[in-house]
């Protein structure tokens, strides 16, 4: 269907042609605008085909494709500059070479590594770790955000608890949980964690405190039990928060979870870069990098699409 | 004069200002309504009409005092009582029609039943063709109609309404005005209706309410005797608008601001 050509006659036709300069004879006629008891399906959906030929088609896919790449011009930039700069500098200074290696040589440290098979590896134990920590934090960290938003009393209780435990770095956790968990993805996980749980149920807290009164009393006045005030009112209302929340969280937790692998990891992006230290191989030091911050903008346009998917009333806002 | 339905009873309501200082919203109120009424609330703002309804919905105590209503005092917030907010208070996240279903579903009403009785309130709030749009894809006046069908479709003793026109532009005040008369008259029941202009008062109402500030205080209970429709240029209506007016002025804001200090005509209880 092509919406520029609509087969429809204009809904202000069926109207006599002389009759609509007198408001009058159009109420006569039963057909008052703006009222819509007296508006009938077929006119709304007439209404709605006029409205379609109003406005241009949607340009064609690959135009559109083009537009969003070549918005990307900054970023094309910022490579080549760091290209030519790293090439052309190490014949000033030798040592650049070492300190800066080039884009291509990040690539071809690329292809080097997933030739060998450690790349993925790095990779998915790296997000295995994250997903399971965040994963974790929501699961406990949005019912004890929600429940404390929610109840003051508990809120006090909790509170002191929380707040004491918050400002404490998860990388200072880092001996202590090697103690517990000894060095491997538990401990890994333990950190991460840390860092993405706080965000979680700060961010739920203030979305189930701030729930709009008018709609708690809606819902109480039409017979919602507590519980059920709970579920269709407060949680709904909080979900744009939780999300943030989570969010918030794994972006924390990604940042943690490469401070926790620099320091004890068996595998992971952080270990590698690590490793490539020891072995001065700034060339992976920027490809562990580089990586780190792609799957972070990835994890973060799921996360924003899961949001949109989950809340259709909230789209646009 | 038939049974009492709600009944306030020397009603005193104490708030706290931010600083925590006590202050008077509701002084000594006593009134009654009968069942299937149209009984409203005006006064000037400050006056504590809204603390009243929001006592009567049970979403606040009284200090001193009590209301009841068929002889029970109110204990809590119910759908007995639906409440109609000037500010809509519609669920984002539901569409029309599961905002008018909500209700119902609390009162576990059969599947079959919520089915024809939201049907049924759509048609009568004329919002058919947008059943499955989100509130904030509506206007003012179609949240409104929500609202009302949302309220009314559990069937509730009382209604009420707290300003529930007072953002709408006038045009669609004065239709949803009307309608809302259409709709009372076909499936009667108690309105307590809240709102600051007299004007409106005037057209609904069978009974009005007028309160006066500090302390928020009922002074007067004044009967509107004609039938409806009731027309705004009638002069008989516009002379107790006029007169109502003056009275109010006069107690807000002094005895020079009215002229006579005509008192509207006080009803024989």
């Amino acid at each position: 269907m092509n919406p520029a050509t609509p087969r429809v006659v204009s809904p202000i036709e069926d109207r006599p042609a002389k009759a609509s300069s007198s408001h009058l004879r159009r109420d006569e006629q039963g057909k008052s605008l703006g009222n819509p008891a007296h508006d009938d399906a077929a006119r709304r959906s007439s209404l709605a085909a006029l409205a379609a030929s109003m406005v241009p088609p949607p340009p064609p896919a690959w135009r559109r494709v083009l537009a969003r790449v070549s918005r990307l011009w900054l970023v094309v930039a910022f490579i080549v500059a760091w290209q030519l700069i790293s090439m052309y500098g190490s014949r000033i200074n030798p040592q650049l070479e070492v300190m800066m290696p080039p884009p291509s040589a990040v690539v071809s440290a690329a292809t080097d590594l997933a030739a060998r098979g450690v790349l993925l590896t790095h990779i998915l134990d790296s997000l295995k770790r994250v997903l399971l920590a965040v994963g974790a934090a929501t699961l406990l960290g949005v019912p004890l955000g929600l429940a404390m938003g929610w109840s003051p009393r508990f809120r006090s209780v909790v509170d002191p608890v929380l707040e004491f435990i918050r400002p404490i770095p998860p990388l200072a956790w880092i001996p202590l949980s090697i103690l517990w968990f000894g060095i491997g993805d538990l401990q890994i996980v333990y950190i991460i964690f840390l860092a993405a749980f706080f965000p979680v149920v700060l961010n739920s807290l203030a979305g189930a405190r701030d729930v709009d009164t008018y709609l708690v009393r809606a819902g109480l006045c039409l017979g919602a039990r507590p519980r059920e005030l709970f579920v269709t009112v407060v949680l709904p209302a909080a979900l744009p928060h939780v999300f943030t929340g989570m969010r918030i969280g794994l972006g924390i937790g990604w940042m943690a979870l490469v401070a926790g692998e620099l320091v004890a990891a068996p595998s992971g992006l952080g270990y590698m870069i690590n490793n490539a230290r020891t072995l001065f191989r700034s060339d992976y030091i920027l490809l562990g990098m580089v990586l780190i911050g792609a799957l972070g903008l990835v994890l973060d346009y799921l996360m924003r699409q899961a949001a949109r998917f989950a809340m259709p009333w909230h789209r646009g806002q | 004069m038939s049974a009492m339905q709600v009944d306030v009873a020397n009603v005193s309501k104490v708030h706290f200002s931010m600083k925590g200082e006590p202050l008077l919203a509701l002084l000594d109120v006593n009134l009654q309504v009968e069942k299937n009424e149209f009984f409203s609330i005006v006064g000037p703002s400050g006056c504590g009409k809204t603390t009243l309804l929001n006592l009567i919905a049970g979403f606040e105590r009284p200090t001193r005092g009590r209301i009841t209503v068929d002889g029970q005092a109110i204990s809590a917030p119910g759908w007995q009582r639906a409440v109609v907010f000037q500010e809509y208070a519609l669920f984002p996240w539901y569409t029309v029609v599961q905002n008018i279903r909500y209700g119902l579903r609390r009162k576990r009403v059969p599947e079959a039943e919520q089915k024809r009785l939201v049907d049924h309130y759509v048609g009568l709030v004329g919002l058919r063709g947008f059943e499955s749009r989100y509130p904030r894809e509506l206007s003012g006046g179609m949240r409104q109609r929500v609202s009302i069908a949302r309220a009314l479709a559990v069937n509730p003793a009382i209604l009420l309404m707290d300003e529930p026109f007072a953002s709408l532009d006038i045009q669609t005040r004065e239709y949803m005005q009307d309608e809302l008369l259409k709709i009372w008259e076909r499936e009667p029941k108690t309105v307590i209706f809240v709102t600051h202009s007299i004007d409106e008062a005037i057209k609904l109402s069978d009974r009005i309410a007028i309160m006066a500030p500090r302390p928020g205080r009922v002074e007067e209970i004044q009967s509107v005797m004609f039938s409806r429709p009731r027309d705004p240029t009638d002069p008989a209506v516009v002379r107790l608008i006029a007169e109502v007016k003056r009275w109010l002025r006069q107690q807000v804001f002094g005895a020079e601001a009215g002229d006579t200090g005509d008192r509207p005509a006080r009803e024989t209880a």
